[in-house]
């Protein structure tokens, strides 16, 4: 059974489940609001005393906002909730589900859980992003429409590699719910491009915490500052987190009791 | 009543420095947040000159670092705690007790803040070595800080409790604590200094309680305020914690009223 069949099964079960709570796409609607509002106000804040910041414009900075919201609504709808299930699951035993069944586990505990409503996000960042381009009047080719497209995929697919190997870490401490906040923390630093950061701070964030490569690339690649050989580099990062990532999963499995041992 | 404030408090001490690491965990992941509004007006700061609003890199450093601490000092019970005081029967025990509830909870997280406080201190070392801040305070205006974090620390729980207590009406109180919020970040001093905040906002703040839990104290200790501004400031606070717990008081009896009648 291929496993886009089955993550495409999953996902849409998940999706016909959250779409019984409707009132919570509201909820999410007005979150997004008042966070969207939250940011704008920030930027005229910065932009009322000043006008760039280490190089970046006003409609730049508005658009690699836009890529931290998308990012940040991709993270939510599929990435996070899966990862926090895989600890609920290690915690309680209740792994052994997924282990029993025929199919790769890996692939198994990325797919179950959608939280559909956040994807709201990723619209309004679009809008954002949108309005962004709109602003700085640049037409966009279609090189660098498919530059950005790559540079997302492959922050998205760092992003999920950074997850798994931190939720791996449960197979060793159990307790890690406590690294949502510092995740959610330091993603939140993605809302500026990383280059105004100290030189430490910039390489916790571009090899550590992949923010970097998740928000600021793509927003490079929008904003005609992306050179070929950063894009090369986010590939070749991305497959490479990616085989961590499996090892990390595949070693920490290797310890898993279950919930019988 | 000052056996529970002290008993509680030590019990909040006691709980608490058991739980050091997570405890830990969750200042660490609060830090994020004052270093990148740091970073961003460090960066413009420098770019302006050396100072915007009047504020030098050294003084922004100085302001967020102090942040973090006053951050701490507004962690107070959570409105979202709330629904699950109600729900779960939390609340029904807290009456039966002859001491308003509100007494338990400013004497719990009190102590709290005495362990938060002592964590801090490292921290706040780590922050000074990465962004050296500029700061000279006089006497007076330490003497002011120290009283003024626990003016605030009140201030938010009657604000909180308030908040909180809308649970009593309705459980769908998440959109109107998201909005709260957002007020709260933009005119409180947290988000940026209020020196730096258009002169409309920083008239509408004037009415408003946000920036004497929050800027208030900072500015205490790294701003350039006046005696008679610092004394004003902490007039301010006395003011709004009165306010604050008059209606709180006038809600609590009404809410309660409510509680029983859905309970019974």
């Amino acid at each position: 059974m291929s496993v886009l069949r089955l993550a495409y099964h999953y996902l849409r079960i998940g999706a016909l489940n959250e779409l019984q709570y409707r009132i919570n796409f509201w909820l999410q609607l007005m979150q997004s609001a008042v966070a969207l509002t939250v940011g704008l106000v920030g930027l005229s804040l910065v932009f009322y005393h000043t006008t760039d910041v280490a190089g970046w414009s006003r409609a730049e900075l508005l658009a690699v906002m836009g890529v931290h919201i998308l990012m940040g609504g991709l993270i939510g709808a599929l990435i996070q909730p899966n990862m926090l299930r895989l600890m609920e699951d290690v915690k309680q035993g209740t792994l052994d589900f997924v282990l029993i069944k025929p199919v790769d586990a890996q692939a198994l505990i990325s797919v179950r859980e959608i939280r559909l409503w956040r994807l709201v996000d990723v619209l309004v960042g679009m809008v954002v992003l949108g309005v962004a381009l709109v602003q700085l009047g640049e037409t966009l080719q279609l090189l660098a429409l498919f530059a950005f497209g790559l540079a997302l995929a492959c922050g998205a697919v760092m992003i999920y590699s950074f997850w798994l190997i931190l939720t791996s870490v449960a197979f060793w401490v159990i307790r890690v719910d406590d690294m949502i906040n510092l995740f959610e923390g330091i993603y939140a630093a993605g809302r500026w491009p990383v280059g105004i950061y100290p030189a430490w701070l910039q390489g916790l964030l571009t090899f550590v915490v992949p923010v970097a490569f998740a928000v600021t690339v793509p927003a490079e690649a929008l904003t005609a500052r992306l050179d070929s050989s950063t894009l090369a580099l986010a590939c070749v990062l991305a497959l490479l987190l990616f085989l961590l990532a499996r090892l990390v999963w595949r070693t920490g499995l290797r310890r898993y009791g279950g919930a019988s041992a | 009543m000052f056996d529970l404030y002290w008993t509680t408090a030590r019990t909040a001490v006691m709980v608490q420095l058991q739980y050091r690491m997570a405890n830990y965990f969750y200042m660490i992941g609060m830090i994020a947040e004052p270093i990148i509004y740091l970073v961003v007006w460090s960066t413009i700061a420098a770019a302006q000159g050396g100072e915007v609003g009047g504020y030098t890199p050294g003084a922004f450093a100085a302001y967020y670092i102090v942040w973090t601490l006053v951050r701490n000092m507004n962690i107070v019970f959570t409105p979202y705690g709330w629904e699950w005081r109600i729900k779960h029967g939390e609340l029904s025990a807290a009456l039966l007790r002859p001491v308003h509830p509100l007494h338990f909870d400013i004497a719990y997280f009190a102590g709290w803040k005495f362990v938060v406080i002592l964590l801090w201190l490292p921290l706040a070392g780590l922050l000074a070595l990465l962004f050296p801040p500029t700061l000279h305070p006089t006497w007076l205006e330490v003497v002011v800080f120290c009283v003024a974090i626990w003016g605030a620390y009140l201030i938010r729980t009657m604000f909180l409790w308030l908040l909180g207590m809308v649970t009593f009406w309705t459980t769908r109180v998440s959109a109107l604590y998201e909005l709260y919020f957002a007020c709260e970040l933009l005119l409180s001093g947290r988000l940026v200094p209020m020196a730096l905040l258009p002169a409309w906002a920083r008239e509408l703040a004037w009415f408003l309680p946000f920036q004497w839990t929050f800027g208030f104290p900072i500015e205490a200790l790294v701003g350039q305020l006046t005696p008679h501004e610092l004394l004003l400031g902490l007039a301010m606070q006395l003011l709004w914690i009165l306010v604050g717990l008059g209606l709180v008081q006038l809600v609590w009896r009404a809410g309660v009223r409510r509680y029983g009648a859905v309970g019974g």
